[in-house]
């Protein structure tokens, strides 16, 4: 028989934290700190108008850009939060989570060949989604010396005439790090020089603690006719299982984008979009009150970290902490696995979101307090230990 | 920040001074000055703990009544709201706008206690012109806390 397996995918290489997912599914009691996303449930008011929506019989699929009301809301949220116009009628495209809002921005723009310049430690599915789509993933080693900002530099050093887009992937998972305006400012013109394109991760950017509002690189001059948003429910609004996010860029990507996304897909979850328009219209203080409940045990991580002396830079977003274990002498895969055996904790190793993640672990804060404060008690036990050895 | 120490609390009074400086990343003194502040002036009434006594072997019932009245020249409701709630056997009174006045919360041991305190003690009251008794069955949430749910975390252990 033929080889059954195609190329492209049997060379994909399987998410590093699967290995580690099934160490931890054979456990029992074990304390997890490996999650990427809320604890909270999905606010009331949001899963009663899903649930309306069904009673109403509303199962059929929507537009391929998704609800027309859910458009109008998108942008009306864009506008408020970020002073930004968009066309909900031809700049935006509802997806099934952000995910697949990546994956068709690289379908829809990519050329074989062409670069995308990939900050790391970041989210597991650029590289992959890249190269699916026939690019050439170029890895940029981003650095705990500038809390893992991306630099202006680090781009200008890797753009080649072939680089078509830059990821852009902050508030960061698994770093916690952002982006502050003077950041997005020097990246900006970096990109405009050299003609790039950004492809905007923002689905933490309700999550962030630095006092001041999420800023956006399409707030810079120039940047909105070049970058493609990438947002959605999951984490601001805890709608992690309904699936549903969203592009927003300009209309010739866009375009092509819900050509792909029609083909493939054909609309996102109708019930889900029914519920996100009485998410966006009525359920933003809920969000307030998660993000006040995450800045809280951000604090009180911090200070046990400081306590059992854990070096650990101040993140300001998202929903996780990344220390660094370097002074135990092992990877952070090891680590991770010794502190699962030992204490029965989980988190993740860094070396799962890349190369320079090598070093760090990932250590998720969407946690009630209670069951962070034991956790932190297990994990101050350990390094007690290796400090003994 | 007095909110924000008071929402804590109210979700937790054991909370230390210490614990909730961490949260809102502040000083401990500043904390425990601010509670004493709000307990000098009665902001914070009191640490009460929540508890679903129909889990315990106790015999207690809860009686809403409802309760309509004569306000008194000079005093409006408060003075018969005073002969109300020094019951030490009264939870709690609320003066409420609508059908009726004050809204009483008692609470008894059996169903005979809590109808002699109406029939005996309230209705003879003299500003009192009529009651309305209606006795608590179950209690489902109370003080925004769900009863009957613990809940598990259905989440996979690890994701990236």
């Amino acid at each position: 028989m033929r080889d059954p397996i195609g190329k492209k995918a049997a060379e994909l290489k399987p998410s590093g934290i699967r290995k580690f997912f099934d160490i931890v599914a054979e456990m029992d009691d074990v304390i997890s700190l490996g999650v990427g996303e809320p604890d909270f449930d999905t606010p009331w008011a949001i899963r009663d108008e899903g649930i309306y929506s069904l009673e109403r019989g509303r199962t059929f699929y929507t537009s391929n850009s998704g609800l027309k009301e859910l458009r109008t809301e998108i942008a009306a949220y864009i506008r408020r939060r970020l002073g930004v116009n968009y066309n909900p009628v031809s700049e935006i495209l509802v997806t099934v989570g952000g995910s697949e809002g990546i994956d068709l921005a690289f379908r829809a723009m990519i050329n074989p060949g062409d670069e995308v310049l990939i900050p790391e430690p970041s989210y597991v599915s650029y590289k992959p989604c890249a190269i699916l789509a026939d690019a050439v993933p170029v890895v940029i080693p981003l650095k705990e010396k500038n809390q893992f900002r991306l630099t202006a530099e680090e781009v200008e050093a890797a753009v080649t005439p072939k680089t078509k887009i830059l990821v852009l992937p902050f508030p960061n998972n698994p770093t916690g790090a952002v982006m502050t305006r003077a950041d997005l400012e020097a990246v900006a013109k970096v990109c405009i020089e050299h003609d790039l394109y950004v492809l905007s991760d923002e689905i933490y950017s309700e999550l962030t603690y630095t006092g001041e509002d999420h800023c956006s690189i399409i707030q810079i001059p120039g940047m909105k006719e070049r970058t493609i948003l990438i947002n959605g429910f999951s984490k601001a609004y805890a709608m992690t299982g309904w699936r549903l996010g969203y592009c927003c860029g300009p209309e010739e990507i866009i375009h092509q984008m819900t050509k792909v996304h029609q083909f493939a897909i054909m609309c996102a979850p109708t019930n889900s979009q029914y519920a996100a328009v009485a998410a966006l219209r009525d359920c933003y203080g809920e969000v307030v009150k998660m993000r006040e409940a995450y800045n809280q045990r951000r604090r009180f991580l911090l200070h046990e970290f400081e306590k059992m002396q854990l070096p650990c830079f101040e993140p300001f977003g998202a929903f996780y902490m990344f220390p660094s274990i370097q002074e135990f002498g092992m990877s952070s895969d090891e680590f991770a696995t010794e502190l699962l055996k030992d204490q029965k904790v989980a988190v993740v190793p860094g070396s799962a979101f890349g190369d320079s993640g090598e070093g760090y672990v990932r250590i998720s804060y969407a946690y009630s307090l209670d069951s962070l404060k034991v956790a932190m008690e297990r994990l101050s036990a350990f390094i007690t230990k290796l400090r003994q050895r | 920040m007095r909110e924000q120490i008071l929402e804590l609390l109210e979700r937790n009074s054991r909370m230390t001074p210490a614990e909730i400086a961490v949260l809102l990343g502040s000083g401990e003194e500043v904390i425990a000055s601010e509670i004493k502040k709000m307990e000098e002036e009665n902001i914070i009434c009191g640490y009460n703990t929540l508890i679903d006594w129909d889990k315990t072997g106790a015999d207690k019932i809860t009686a809403l009544i409802e309760v309509r009245v004569t306000p008194t020249r000079g005093q409006g409701f408060d003075k018969i709201a005073e002969r109300i709630y020094n019951y030490p056997e009264v939870q709690s009174v609320y003066l409420i706008s609508g059908g009726y006045d004050l809204l009483v919360i008692l609470e008894g041991k059996t169903l005979k206690e809590v109808s002699h305190f109406v029939s005996s003690k309230l209705s003879t009251l003299d500003s009192v012109i009529s009651t309305a008794t209606h006795f608590i069955l179950k209690k489902y949430k109370d003080d925004g806390i769900i009863f009957d749910k613990k809940k598990k975390d259905e989440r996979m252990l690890v994701e990236p």
